[in-house]
């Protein structure tokens, strides 16, 4: 038979055409995974607002871009980018490839970190145009290995940095913490300047039984900037997994963040704040599958939207048949500071459990006249009344980072952008 | 200090204060009575800049200014503080940086250096005393989670740190027990000078058996329809409303 001659271009083949003949990080260990990754790019595309994981979430503007996967060589200065007083060890991507000149670690402490050729096996399972890209077109892997038993004190600061206009970045980082072990990770995402690029990073993370892992991801690109972030975690049993997303800045942000709870007696809590503005774009979509008994997932996402920013919230829950004795709590809260400014909510829970404690809810409101008009009668302005208010409704979820240093830096990114109560 | 000329003010479409004057002179104590729907916290919101109302005619001076030119904010700084019949809660904002940043905008206008935070501190410890209030409640967010009484002493706590030069009291004396008004009515009178004057707004003689006026005014139906010495309160208490009405009816059919 011949082969029939495919004369229309796919979307995803003609996004590919400027790299397409770069090599994938992952090629040399998981040449299978390449394949796959390729294989799916042939049939997928990029989605469109009628899926409804994307109704509200246009991708068109990141698929009609040439972009380009750039290794660059200059310097880059990393000093404003160091969270003061975090005393972390220090791995430094720009665009996406990782850095052992501008990095600042050691393996010989208690944990591992290793890049690229190693048999800890990625395994996402290529379900849409991102994940497959990422596979297909790696940048860097990285992964992060601690070792039973072992408690590290001292948190790792990924630090991925954009330095380059039309920028592609597609890091994958892989978290593996063993029996009884404990890890804090601290994830930021910066750009040197307010320059378009594209940051579509993997996360892999399997917490296994007993082990706590801990993550802040710090999110403060620029108005022009684009980021995906898949973040993948399995957690066994008696594990605990604390996830802080903290949106500061991005032009279009989307966190996919699916957590499974693979064991019984297992606590997730899920805390995230974004505050965009201007035409700023900000999508937090979360799974939590419970799937066996006894286990907590708490998850708390407050969002403060001027101007014309719109944001997004997904939350979905499962409790599934054997998840008895449950405790799953979801909640979403926004205020919105402007007409224009807009939010899509929708928190989901389903429940094939009977003896379970669930709830979930959302609010979307503007600031409460009432309260303002009491700080203004007691001298405050207008505008620091309005941000007391703020500074006072994201607290509650900023409070809950249990890292002062990430805390005091979030604080001051914020602060620094206006957009807090000093 | 403060001089009302024939205020007429409505919210919505409900004309609520019809033509009301009043002249308060430095140092002086006035009590605004009446009955419920009289307007009595309509002409204390009018007085602070609470949006919702609307002055259609009429003007207010206060020290030589148009205060209904002014935003709340402006009037606070200039000196007009208003101590909320339902002081509301705040969760999430503390006491201290709100009360820190109110202090910080009053000294600002004011042309003075902002106080440091020892002084601040110190002037906290100073002011809470006047009323009782404990030092924990001074630390948590504003209002949230105190009961009745506290939110009051809270008013008149954030009043002495202030230092307004005309405090209006929007029936601070509701819902209080003995205890409570006489804890708040200390605090008030503490804060009594020859340079600052009050305006006391309530429904009961009660509270003026401890913060004594010097005049004691009638307001109903949006109007000031009697005023007398400190004597008057005492007579409205034994006699009730209903002669002021009928003499007012009386008057205007």
């Amino acid at each position: 038979m011949e082969a029939t001659l495919n004369t229309t271009v796919s979307a995803a083949e003609k996004f590919i055409s400027s790299f397409s003949n770069f090599k994938s990080a992952l090629l040399q260990s998981q040449p299978a995974m390449v394949e796959r990754a390729l294989a799916a790019l042939h049939t997928q595309d990029f989605p469109t607002t009628r899926v409804e994981d994307w109704k509200y979430t246009r991708t068109a503007r990141i698929a009609h871009e040439n972009w380009s996967i750039i290794n660059a060589a200059a310097k880059v200065d990393i000093t404003p980018y160091v969270i003061p007083g975090l005393n972390a060890e220090l791995i430094v991507f720009v665009n996406g490839f990782l850095r052992d000149d501008l990095s600042a670690y050691s393996n010989a402490l208690d944990v591992s970190i290793k890049a690229d050729k190693t048999h800890e096996a990625i395994d996402f399972p290529c379900a849409n145009i991102f994940q497959s890209l990422n596979a297909a077109y790696s940048t860097s892997v990285l992964h992060i290995h601690i070792a039973k038993n072992k408690v590290r004190t001292a948190p790792l600061h990924i630090l991925h940095i954009m330095a380059d206009e039309m920028a592609m970045a597609q890091p994958i980082i892989t978290i593996h913490a063993e029996k009884s072990a404990e890890l804090e990770v601290v994830e930021s995402f910066v750009c040197v300047k307010d320059q378009k690029s594209f940051c579509n990073r993997l996360l892999n993370v399997h917490v296994d039984e007993n082990a706590i892992v801990s993550l802040h991801k710090i999110q403060a690109e620029g108005d022009h900037s684009f980021m995906m972030n898949e973040d993948s975690i399995h957690i066994e049993k008696n594990g605990r997994f604390n996830i802080n997303t903290l949106t500061i800045d991005g032009g279009w942000v989307r966190n996919n963040l699916n957590i499974s709870l693979d064991g019984e007696n297992i606590e997730t809590h899920l805390n995230g704040i974004f505050l965009p503005r201007r035409k700023q774009f900000v999508d937090n979509h979360s799974k939590v599958d419970h799937r066996f008994p006894n286990c907590n997932s708490n998850e708390l996402y407050k969002g403060i939207l001027n101007d014309n920013s719109v944001g997004v919230f997904n939350g979905k829950v499962y409790v599934q048949p054997d998840a008895q004795k449950t405790n799953a709590f979801q909640s979403n809260k926004n205020v919105l500071l402007s007409n224009e400014a807009q939010m899509n909510t929708k928190p989901e829970l389903e429940i094939y459990a009977d003896d379970v404690k669930c709830s979930h809810g959302t609010t979307t409101g503007q600031m409460d006249d009432s309260a303002l008009f009491y700080l203004k009668s007691r001298g405050l302005s207008d505008e620091s009344a309005r941000k007391l208010l703020s500074t006072a409704f994201v607290n509650d979820v900023i409070s809950k980072v249990d890292n002062e240093a990430v805390r005091e830096y979030v604080i001051t990114e914020l602060v620094k952008r206006d957009l807090l109560f000093v | 200090m403060l001089s009302i000329k024939n205020i007429h003010a409505r919210i919505e479409e409900k004309e609520i204060l019809r033509g009301l004057s009043l002249d308060i002179k430095p140092g002086e104590v006035h009590a605004i009575m009446g009955p419920n729907g009289s307007g009595k916290s309509t002409l204390a919101s009018v007085l602070a800049g609470k949006e919702e109302y609307e002055v259609t005619e009429g003007s207010v001076q206060f020290l030589q200014k148009d205060l209904l030119e002014m935003a709340p904010e402006e009037r606070a700084r200039e000196g007009v503080f208003l101590a909320f019949q339902y002081p509301v809660e705040i969760p999430g904002v503390s006491n201290m940086n709100f009360l820190k940043a109110a202090v910080g905008e009053i000294r600002k206008h004011q042309g003075l250096e902002p106080l440091s935070a020892k002084e601040f501190l110190k002037l906290v410890a100073e002011k809470s005393k006047l009323v009782e209030l404990d030092g924990q409640l001074t630390n948590r967010a504003v209002n949230e989670g105190f009961s009745g009484g506290e939110k009051k002493r809270n008013e008149i706590f954030q009043m002495a740190m202030l230092e307004p030069k005309l405090a209006i009291l929007d029936e601070t004396d509701s819902g209080l027990d003995i205890d409570a008004l006489r804890i708040v009515a200390n605090g008030v009178n503490a804060l009594r000078s020859p340079d600052r004057s009050f305006l006391v707004i309530t429904h009961y003689q009660r509270l003026l058996d401890y913060i004594v006026p010097d005049f004691v005014h009638v307001l109903y139906k949006g109007r000031i329809v009697k005023s007398g010495p400190k004597e008057l309160a005492l007579e409205l208490e034994e006699k009730g409303y209903d002669w002021i009405k009928e003499e007012f009816e009386t008057a205007y059919s």
